[in-house]
């Protein structure tokens, strides 16, 4: 049997809107992963030091402030920059689809729009660090 | 409310009891036949089911206490609702330029929504203001930022709506003096601040500082009005952002009256009389997708603030004692798939608020859960509403729900159910020490959090989402509109030019004045007036109040 996945929940910015992480948040767990809950307001920055902190293997984020383009790109930087570039960095929001592939280009997972279902996102965390799990594994 | 799949009425007597029998052997279809709050509903409602209602006392005349059926004698016979579209996007200019635009198109006042920054108090150059200037809503940094906003458009012949809490104090000092730069008199200004900290800390999160000192800024604002801008609104208790955030419609009825009501007691405590200031609190509500659910809310919202307000604070002028409320059609209950769905969707969502009595309504775009809406977008909602207004004829009748036994009752039951939810926040030692406990924030969440998995079960029906999917959608495909990163450029060279071209000597003056009011506990009004004037920014006046009162993070809770 694996051991649980380790999911940190966030939201980056200044968007106080958390219906959708802490909705996200509940269902991980009740889907049997070990969710952190980092709260509102936090700099991409302390996001990723607490991503190391609490040596997760996916962190999710929430904006729906239209700031996406800024925010998740540096996530993704600053967790590469601390050595945790095996940490998939998925998430949702009000994104626009041609700018949710662009992201995805510059080095997120799959991200989340409205309408997305729990069942969707939690198979999808599952399967991909399933996936990163074996690649590390085998390397 | 009772248990069960479906209530019935308790009527008794062999007339309805053949008809509960046959409805048994005729059975119900596979559904959930419940509110969109998961509450059960009344399958018929009879006689019976009102036979405690006295009409006078319960129900009575628009107009007349506790008015259950609207404010005024006249209603929209008399007005009709004020069509206030919510805008604001990009720079000062751009949303200048959308308010001509929808003021052109047959809007009757204004509405101002602001960006992150500015809703955190941060100017657009801060370093936590990146990637977030002008995205959901105008930056406004400064007074020079406010005059252009403004620009062309006479304050003195408008009424503006500002959809601001932590900084609202600055912000609409900003606002008045750009209006009596203009030439107009305080007392000539009317409009709205939202400045409804509590729901902040509650849903919506836009927090800064701690509830305490937040409360003072409220009540500083509140006194300000009724002494020099007493056309003002200074408070809009919104439960919008209460419902946003997942709760059920009983939740944003009692959750709202309750910080109507700890307002209420702090401005008492400041030593206010309940009639000085009571006349000018308003309210702000969702209008969601249940339709009779939504009438019976804001029916039964009216009736309880009546009774509170005249029983527990000894209001005696019939306009504090008067609920009006501007509604917003609910932005969660839009979706993504099928976006032309919304429009039809928002339609019967303002139709509730229309025969709930609203007294303005803000109609939302088709678009709003891709982006910002587009003008199209803008144009089509400010369209229903005046569809409504004057095809539909629903305006010419007062209240012409009221009577049914359907509405009544549910009226009455979404009354009881706010009062056992008010003694609840009561046992907790009020409102204050609730949000400080998580105990609403907790609530709201278990509320979404089961909402969402009913969606997901089909117990919830979604058109387009959950049911009547369409795997190729090219035909809804819509136009979005995009912020482009200049708008943040602009903004931070605006401030660097403001900066080198103010009196230095003046913005420190009014800085230090703010910090001596803040510190002393007198009024913060002039203080902010001050700085305004002498072009302090935001960023710079929320600064020093957040050396002196401190700032607040609310325990991580889901």
């Amino acid at each position: 049997m694996d051991e649980p996945i380790r999911v940190l929940i966030a939201k980056p910015g200044l968007d106080g809107h958390d219906r959708g992480a802490k909705v996200v948040a509940a269902a991980l767990r009740d889907a049997g992963m070990e969710v952190i809950y980092g709260g509102l307001h936090q700099t991409p920055e302390a996001i990723a030091e607490m991503a190391v902190q609490e040596d997760v293997e996916v962190v999710g984020l929430s904006v729906l402030s239209g700031a996406h383009m800024h925010l998740f790109p540096r996530v993704v930087e600053l967790l590469s920059a601390a050595g945790a570039g095996h940490v998939l960095v998925t998430g949702g929001g009000i994104i626009p689809a041609d700018e949710m592939a662009e992201l995805e280009r510059r080095g997120t997972g799959r991200l989340f729009g409205p309408g997305a279902t729990l069942r969707e996102l939690v198979e999808y965390i599952r399967a991909e660090v399933g996936r990163r799990r074996a690649a590390a594994r085998s390397n | 409310m009772t248990t069960g799949k479906t209530q019935t009425s308790a009527a008794a007597g062999s007339l309805f009891d053949r008809w509960r029998e046959a409805y048994a052997r005729a059975g119900e279809r596979e559904a959930a036949l419940e509110t969109v709050s998961s509450a059960p509903v009344t399958a018929l409602a009879t006689p019976a089911d009102v036979a405690g209602t006295d009409w006078e006392r319960d129900v009575g005349l628009p107009g007349q206490f506790p008015y259950t059926r609207g404010p005024y004698a006249s209603m929209y016979r008399g007005r009709l609702w004020t069509m206030r579209q919510f805008a604001g996007f990009g720079s000062a200019a751009d949303t200048n330029a959308r308010y001509k635009y929808l003021l052109e198109h047959g809007q009757d006042g204004l509405s101002v929504a602001f960006d992150l920054p500015t809703l955190m108090g941060y100017d657009a150059d801060h370093p936590r203001a990146a990637g977030e200037v002008g995205r959901c809503g105008v930056a406004v940094s400064s007074l020079r930022d406010m005059e252009t906003l403004f620009d062309g458009i006479a304050l003195a012949d408008i009424t503006t709506s500002m959809t601001i809490n932590s900084p609202a104090a600055i912000i609409w000092a900003m606002y008045l003096v750009t209006a009596q730069k203009q030439g107009a008199r305080l007392d000539q200004l009317g409009g709205t601040t939202q400045n409804d900290i509590l729901k902040e800390y509650i849903a919506q999160k836009e927090y800064i500082f701690p509830p305490a000192p937040s409360m003072r800024l409220v009540v500083d604002t509140i006194e300000f009005a009724a002494r020099s801008v007493p056309r003002w609104h200074a408070v809009s208790v919104s439960g919008y952002h209460i419902r946003e955030a997942g709760s059920t419609a009983v939740q944003e009825l009692a959750f709202t009256l309750a910080d109507g009501f700890a307002y209420v007691e702090a401005a008492l405590a400041r030593g206010l009389q309940v009639d000085e200031f009571a006349p000018r609190l308003s309210f702000f509500f969702n209008s969601h997708v249940d339709f009779f659910e939504e009438i019976a809310k804001f029916r039964a919202a009216r009736r309880i603030w009546a009774r509170r307000m005249r029983d527990r604070y000894g209001a005696k002028d019939p306009r504090s004692q008067q609920l009006r409320f501007h509604t917003q059609t609910a932005g969660c209950s839009l979706t993504a798939q099928q976006p032309l769905n919304n429009i039809v969707r928002t339609t019967w969502e303002a139709l509730a608020g229309v025969l709930g009595g609203t007294q303005s309504l803000h109609t939302n775009s088709m678009d709003e859960t891709l982006a910002l809406p587009t003008e199209l977008a803008v144009k089509v909602a400010l369209r229903t509403q005046q569809l409504l207004a004057w095809e539909s004829g629903v305006a010419n009748t007062i209240d012409p729900l009221a009577g049914s036994w359907f509405v009544e009752d549910f009226t009455n039951r979404m009354e009881q159910e706010a009062l056992t939810l008010f003694a609840r926040i009561d046992e907790l030692g009020g409102v204050v020490p609730a949000l400080e406990q998580g105990w609403f924030q907790r609530e709201i969440g278990k509320a979404a959090y089961r909402y969402q998995r009913e969606l997901e079960t089909g117990r919830q029906v979604i058109v387009g989402v959950n049911k009547f999917v369409e795997a190729d959608e090219d035909d809804h495909k819509l136009e979005v509109l995009k912020i482009g990163i200049e708008t943040e450029k602009a903004a931070i060279a605006t401030l660097a030019d403001l900066r080198r071209t103010r009196s230095a000597a003046k913005a420190q003056a009014a800085l230090s004045r703010i910090r001596a009011d803040a510190q002393a506990s007198v009024n913060l009004m002039p203080a902010f007036m001050q700085g305004a004037e002498a072009y302090c920014t935001l960023g710079e006046m929320v600064d020093v109040l957040r050396e002196v009162f401190g700032t607040w993070r609310e325990p991580a809770v889901f």
